[in-house]
């Protein structure tokens, strides 16, 4: 067993540093500031080659593994987690569904534009009432001649009004079970942003990711092609869990880059900060601090990594996704808040990045399933 | 068209430089970098390469860890790569080292040669020009700018106050600055190409060609370093807030008192 990376991932690694610090960093403030999408850095990561990282060169990608495409949202997270959800919510909600479920038409019209950057993906299986319970959706699509008509609404969609693709995910018809229970059954589609009878509503204003587009989708009688449904009708559901077990590796690497960042921040500052004669990470108090978030960040990473590599490897990796994402998520919120704690009241001034990495850190634990669903998912697997 | 551009990996001089006690470079203390001058050479033939489709071979001399920075140039888009390493090779100063390159750039065709106009960790900018004596070739020194028009490349050459235009039939070699343009990333495809499927040509001596024992390694460097030192760090400097004619008599009385006029 070998817990050192190769030569190649080193070097993506170097590449994504590199990247980060000097077109990502230098905008993350104003980024948060403003809740100003970054558009410009969208564009330099697509023609960088980081919107498609794990996407077979055939279909325009750059033929890498999912730890390669997981350590570049790390790297994004730890200077700017809205730029770390842009490319997670992109691949692993867009693209991933397309590769594992399209027709090669559909891979060949869709993926390619996607994976080059010339277009943004999203994903939409979130309502108004139906969030973590999501068979309580309400979003239908009928099909009527050549064409699926989709009504309903989602909410809370990433990358929402600046995507150009989104996956929906959409209730296709209703049947009873032997005992008389209704169940909905639900197909997945994709839907161009220019379809008749697709629009947005408001804006969402976040506490944190406050540069990541979230908007409300709108379907009133929005017609798609009939050859727009993704996999066999009827498989929606199984269709979005899947996808979001491999969203959720990228979410977890979002929450380790941040707690990272944030970790490396408290370092500099500890050892320049001075009270009582001496810098603060003279202290055993913050020694021990540092200690503890370390030692957390460490393990965090490993269980991302390791879910990463068992995407690659597993058909099922459910599990390892979820114990990834909830450690992560919660190893995030728990060092941002620690950090916030170690800078005293400069922690606590927007002019200082930690409370901003703090407010990002606090997503990780809801989006992409709360850490509720994940404690659900691992306890699922422990008591089959 | 071929290009070779000819690279070194160095340590990276940001965090300042490490010394043993002899008064050589402690690499092993710092990161290893492709030297900035010569990433710019190779962003420069990179972009001949997308106009004209010329085909971009990148060289180096060092150990067998310098193989490291011909991965990092062929994720950045160059197709070939040699290793030039050999134990007898150590230990070689500007002289050594360009007729060492030489001796490699006889094995193979080229139209331009670039290299870097010199090395952070050496800041000589001898080796270059150097090569292109021993390969009896043109050398057209600190460019800002390369364009290849036909059988012609075409170089800004900068002085401080103003630059030459200077043209000069292929085969040449150009020496290349840093501010000549901003180098590409890698893309993550290109480093999983460069590791998984591309190969590097790795040359000791007996694959070097008309290059006599004399001139080669330790024993062929007739440089003798007496001392080495960092570069001595100006000061943070001065700064005052001023309108505009009192900030004319200021800056007149210190040109004064330092007798500058």
């Amino acid at each position: 067993m070998d817990f050192s990376l190769d030569k190649k991932h080193e070097l993506a690694r170097n590449l994504f540093q590199e990247f980060a610090e000097t077109e990502v960093k230098p905008l993350a403030q104003e980024v948060d500031e403003t809740e100003q999408f970054p558009q410009e850095t969208v564009n330099k990561m697509g023609k960088a080659g980081f919107m498609g990282i794990p996407v077979p060169k055939e279909y325009g990608g750059q033929g890498c593994d999912p730890l390669t495409y997981v350590m570049c949202v790390e790297e994004l997270s730890k200077v700017c987690g809205t730029t770390g959800v842009i490319v997670s919510a992109h691949t692993s909600l867009c693209i991933d569904p397309i590769m594992t479920y399209g027709t090669e038409e559909q891979k060949q019209k869709y993926v390619r534009p996607l994976a080059t950057g010339e277009k943004l993906g999203a994903f939409a299986l979130t309502e108004p009432g139906a969030g973590t319970d999501a068979q309580g959706a309400q979003t239908k699509a009928v099909l009527d001649g050549d064409e699926w008509v989709l009504n309903g609404s989602k909410c809370f969609i990433t990358n929402g009004k600046v995507a150009d693709v989104y996956i929906v995910i959409a209730i296709t018809s209703v049947t009873e079970d032997k005992k008389g229970r209704k169940k909905k059954n639900f197909s997945a589609f994709i839907v161009d942003k220019n379809s008749p009878g697709f629009s947005f509503g408001t804006k969402e204003k976040k506490m944190g990711i406050r540069g990541s587009s979230t908007y409300e989708l709108i379907f009133e009688d929005c017609r798609i092609p009939k050859e727009n449904i993704l996999g066999p009708e009827g498989k929606g559901f199984p269709i979005a869990m899947h996808t979001l077990d491999g969203g959720r590796i990228g979410i977890a690497a979002q929450a380790l880059g941040i707690a990272e960042g944030a970790l490396d921040r408290a370092i500099a500052y500890t050892k320049e900060r001075k009270q009582f004669g001496r810098s603060i990470a003279q202290q055993q108090n913050t020694q021990f601090k540092l200690a503890d978030m370390a030692t957390r960040i460490e393990a965090a990473k490993w269980l991302v990594y390791k879910a990463a590599m068992a995407k690659a490897t597993q058909k099922v990796y459910s599990v390892e996704a979820a114990k990834a994402k909830l450690f992560a998520a919660e190893t995030a919120m728990a060092v941002t808040t620690q950090v916030v704690q170690l800078f005293g009241g400069y922690g606590y001034i927007r002019e200082y990045d930690v409370e901003r990495m703090m407010r990002d850190a606090k997503i990780t634990e809801i989006y992409e399933g709360t850490s509720e669903v994940q404690r659900m998912v691992i306890s699922g697997a422990l008591l089959k | 068209m071929k290009i070779v551009v000819c690279i070194k990996q160095v340590p990276d001089t940001k965090g300042g430089v490490k010394f043993n006690p002899d008064g050589t470079l402690d690499r092993a203390a710092m990161l290893a970098i492709m030297n900035p001058d010569d990433k710019a050479g190779l962003e420069a033939a990179l972009r001949i390469k997308d106009e004209t489709g010329a085909e971009v071979t990148v060289v180096t001399m060092g150990l067998p860890k310098a193989e490291d920075v011909l991965r990092e140039a062929m994720a950045m888009g160059a197709d070939k790569a040699i290793l030039v390493t050999d134990r007898v090779l150590g230990g070689a100063d500007t002289w050594a080292t360009s007729s060492t390159i030489a001796g490699a750039l006889r094995n193979i065709d080229y139209d331009l040669i670039i290299t870097g106009r010199q090395a952070i960790d050496g800041d000589t900018a001898q080796v270059g020009p150097q090569i292109a004596e021993h390969l009896g070739i043109p050398v057209i020194s600190y460019a800002e700018d390369i364009k290849v028009e036909g059988d012609y490349v075409i170089v800004k050459r900068q002085y401080e106050d103003r630059y030459h235009e200077l043209k000069a039939k292929m085969p040449c070699l150009v020496t290349a600055l840093s501010e000549l343009n901003v180098p590409r990333y890698m893309t993550p495809g290109g480093i999983f190409d460069a590791y998984d499927e591309k190969e590097i040509t790795v040359w000791g001596r007996k694959d070097l060609k008309d290059l006599s024992d004399s001139d080669i390694g330790l024993a062929g460097s007739p440089t003798k370093i007496a001392k080495a030192s960092d570069k001595v760090r100006k000061g943070a400097g001065e700064k005052v807030t001023l309108d505009p004619s009192e900030s004319v008599a200021y800056i007149m009385g210190k040109l004064k008192e330092k007798h500058v006029i």
